[in-house]
């Protein structure tokens, strides 16, 4: 492993410096005033860690993943050996129960070194999600054990050809025959579908039409290797390129009971219980590409000159700078607080969606705005912004599009005045 | 032999950051910066924690001298893989004059009150770029020294270094125990591993005066002034070599 110093104007020097205030760090903390934004001692550490391990890692390589495509085991497998992946896993099953918000510290960090490795480390966790949440002793042992054993990859398998955000419209279904069930469908837009070990599924059970959502669906645990599973090409797209995305037919999988997550219709409650952790974490991926955006803008801005001067002296940039910035820091706020909420053991359905919803938005801002700054300049592969731009859009679709999150906000909302 | 190896560790202004000279002149600024551990005491602790894991050591101390942030430093040096600290406290104002004939005067005491095999420190500290320390711990000890270390090989009873002078390479063989000083080619310093980091909690920093070592922390050196290096002037382009030597002459370079 070499240490890279100071690459393409990002400083991936050992520690660097952040809008995360990280000089503070050494001043005396005031007494409490009920409310902080300070991190423990142990969070600055693990971001200190997954920042080094980003900018020394993942900022490298992150550009030549993305023009071929390769999925990076190399960058993955090193940081599972540094304990930066499947943070959720409890202590009982081998891992570290980190909190959301130390896991979403961490993904910003990964994040911001390129997206595409940190969306297919974050798959993991959104397809471990309904097995932390739902699954028994032995399922959590099976399936979860493993995943801290070896470096594997599961994934989420609920999206279909036909149905996204209509989660209740899936049509893959699954037949109780015998002990097992028999499974038949078509899943789209996995990510790591192509390199899954074993996959959380949701199949409608239910044969009645009329049947209502909380009791249609069941959640199963698939092995990636049971017969009858077809796994699809690797989808070729927009960004996050090294990512692996695919579709995935069924053909008569069999699936034991003992896969079944709680039981039969427990389904759809379990796979949207699961965002409610995973979303903070997707919003602060976004915030890491918006970050990694501004610091790039900024950079050049104070080297690149116009008309005599460098161009952040331009007000028409430093303007687009600041705005930039606002947003950043907002999002970052946002995805804090959502993800305390849920650490604190409320229900964050309010916050998560609208960190997401926020995060998904300027992550587009500004990574757009970034390849303004840089002008002709970032338009051009070589240079690193048109990349975050072409890898911010899917932080406005996964994980629920913007405006499902907008419906979700609205619920919310009205639902607190109303009587 | 004990199998235990001392590491000193210095918190310093981490590399990447501006350093500002205080309006002053009393010294730099370092209220508010940025602080991590020296890179070349990463490496000692490295190549102790390697040590270890190679089983040619038993257990590895993470020493520093200072006030109350330095165990943010000795933190890092657990999270390495090293089994415990001693914190050697150092109030703020003393801090200020505490140099490498005093911090050597310290590890010499530590070293023969924990019965040390080694010592390993960094070859330099990037604030005071003094390369001292080593040299000085090991001559109050009366104990060979490995300076400039890029490549250490412990053997029964004795060490062999491959040093980096001016000239190449020196291979030298020395006995235990022994002070060695780190370069920067000897090893590439691991990232503490999440797991390790939560470990590192668990272990225990002890805390130590400098008077319960018998050691006298004032120093006989004063910082007069700190200023910033001149600023870079434009460069003055000449015609022919003849101007060249006869500027060169005018300005006395020659």
């Amino acid at each position: 492993m070499t240490r890279i110093f100071d690459l393409s104007g990002v400083q991936t020097g050992l520690r660097l410096q952040s809008s995360q205030a990280a000089a503070s760090a050494n001043v005396a903390p005031k007494a409490s005033l009920g409310f902080s934004f300070e991190l423990t001692e142990q969070q600055k550490e693990f971001q200190e860690l997954a920042r080094r391990f980003a900018r020394e890692e993942i900022v490298p390589v992150a550009a030549a993943y993305d023009r071929s495509g390769e999925y990076p085991v190399p960058v993955i497998n090193r940081a599972w050996e540094l304990g930066l992946m499947n943070s959720h896993i409890g202590e009982d099953y081998g891992g570290m129960g980190l909190s959301i918000f130390d896991a979403c510290l961490i993904t910003e960090e990964l994040a911001y070194g390129c997206t595409g490795v940190q969306t297919a480390i974050e798959a993991n966790s959104l397809g471990q999600m309904p097995v932390i949440i739902a699954g028994n002793e032995a399922q959590k042992k099976k399936y979860l054990g493993r995943m801290t054993e070896e470096p594997l990859m599961c994934a989420y398998c609920v999206t279909e050809p036909g149905a996204g955000s209509d989660v209740a419209g899936l049509k893959t279904r699954a037949v109780k025959t015998g002990d097992d069930y028999v499974v038949n469908g078509q899943k789209m837009w996995i990510t790591n579908g192509g390199k899954a070990n074993w996959y959380f599924l949701l199949a409608r059970t239910s044969v009645d039409p009329k049947c209502p959502t909380s009791k249609a669906f069941t959640g199963f645990i698939v092995d990636a290797d049971t017969p009858g599973i077809q796994i699809g090409r690797k989808e070729l797209n927009m960004g996050q390129r090294c990512s692996d995305t695919r579709g995935i037919t069924f053909e008569d999988v069999r699936i034991p009971k003992e896969n079944v997550l709680i039981g039969e219709g427990a389904g759809f409650k379990i796979a949207m219980g699961a965002f409610d952790k995973t979303r903070p974490p997707v919003a602060a991926g976004a915030t890491g590409l918006a970050q990694r955006a501004l610091d790039e803008a900024t950079n050049y801005s104070l080297e690149r000159k116009a008309f005599g001067v460098v161009i952040a002296e331009h007000q028409a940039v430093s303007f687009l700078l600041a705005e930039m910035a606002l947003k950043v820091e907002l999002a970052r706020m946002a995805y804090q607080r959502s993800a305390w909420e849920v650490d604190m053991g409320r229900r964050n359905t309010y916050f998560a969606s609208i960190a997401k919803a926020y995060a998904g938005d300027i992550a587009n801002q500004v990574a757009s705005d970034a390849v303004q700054v840089f002008g002709g300049n970032g338009f051009n592969s070589d240079y690193p912004v048109e990349k975050l731009m072409r890898d911010a859009k899917i932080y406005q679709i996964y994980e629920g599009t913007a405006q499902i999150q907008r419906l979700i906000i609205a619920r919310e909302h009205l639902g607190k005045y109303k009587k | 032999m004990s199998g235990r190896v001392l590491v000193g560790v210095k918190r310093v202004i981490d590399y990447a950051v501006k350093i500002r000279v205080k309006p002053d002149h009393s010294g730099v600024v370092t209220e508010g910066v940025k602080h991590s551990m020296n890179p070349f005491c990463e490496i000692a602790v490295e190549e102790a924690v390697k040590m270890k894991e190679k089983k040619l050591i038993k257990e590895v101390v993470a020493v520093s001298c200072g006030p109350q942030q330095v165990q943010e430093t000795i933190r890092t040096a657990l999270a390495m893989g090293a089994d415990r600290g001693i914190h050697v406290e150092v109030s703020a104002k003393e801090y200020e004059s505490l140099g490498p004939l005093q911090v050597s005067k310290i590890l010499a005491a530590l070293a023969k009150k924990e019965e040390a095999q080694l010592i390993i420190l960094g070859k330099q500290a990037i604030d005071g770029d003094c390369n001292q320390t080593g040299q000085m711990t090991a001559a109050l000890l009366d104990w060979p020294q490995g300076t400039f270390a890029s490549e250490v090989t412990l053997e029964a009873g004795h060490v062999k270094v491959v040093r980096e002078i001016d000239g190449g390479l020196e291979t030298i063989k020395i006995n235990t125990p022994a002070v060695l000083t780190a370069d920067l080619r000897l090893n590439t310093p691991r990232y503490a591993t999440l797991p390790n980091i939560m470990k590192a909690k668990k272990k225990k920093i002890a805390n130590v005066k400098p008077a319960d070592l018998g050691v006298e922390l004032a120093s006989k050196l004063q910082v007069l002034r700190v200023d910033e290096p001149p600023q870079r002037e434009a460069g003055v382009k000449v015609e022919s070599v003849d101007d060249l030597v006869g500027k060169l002459k005018e300005a006395g370079r020659i």
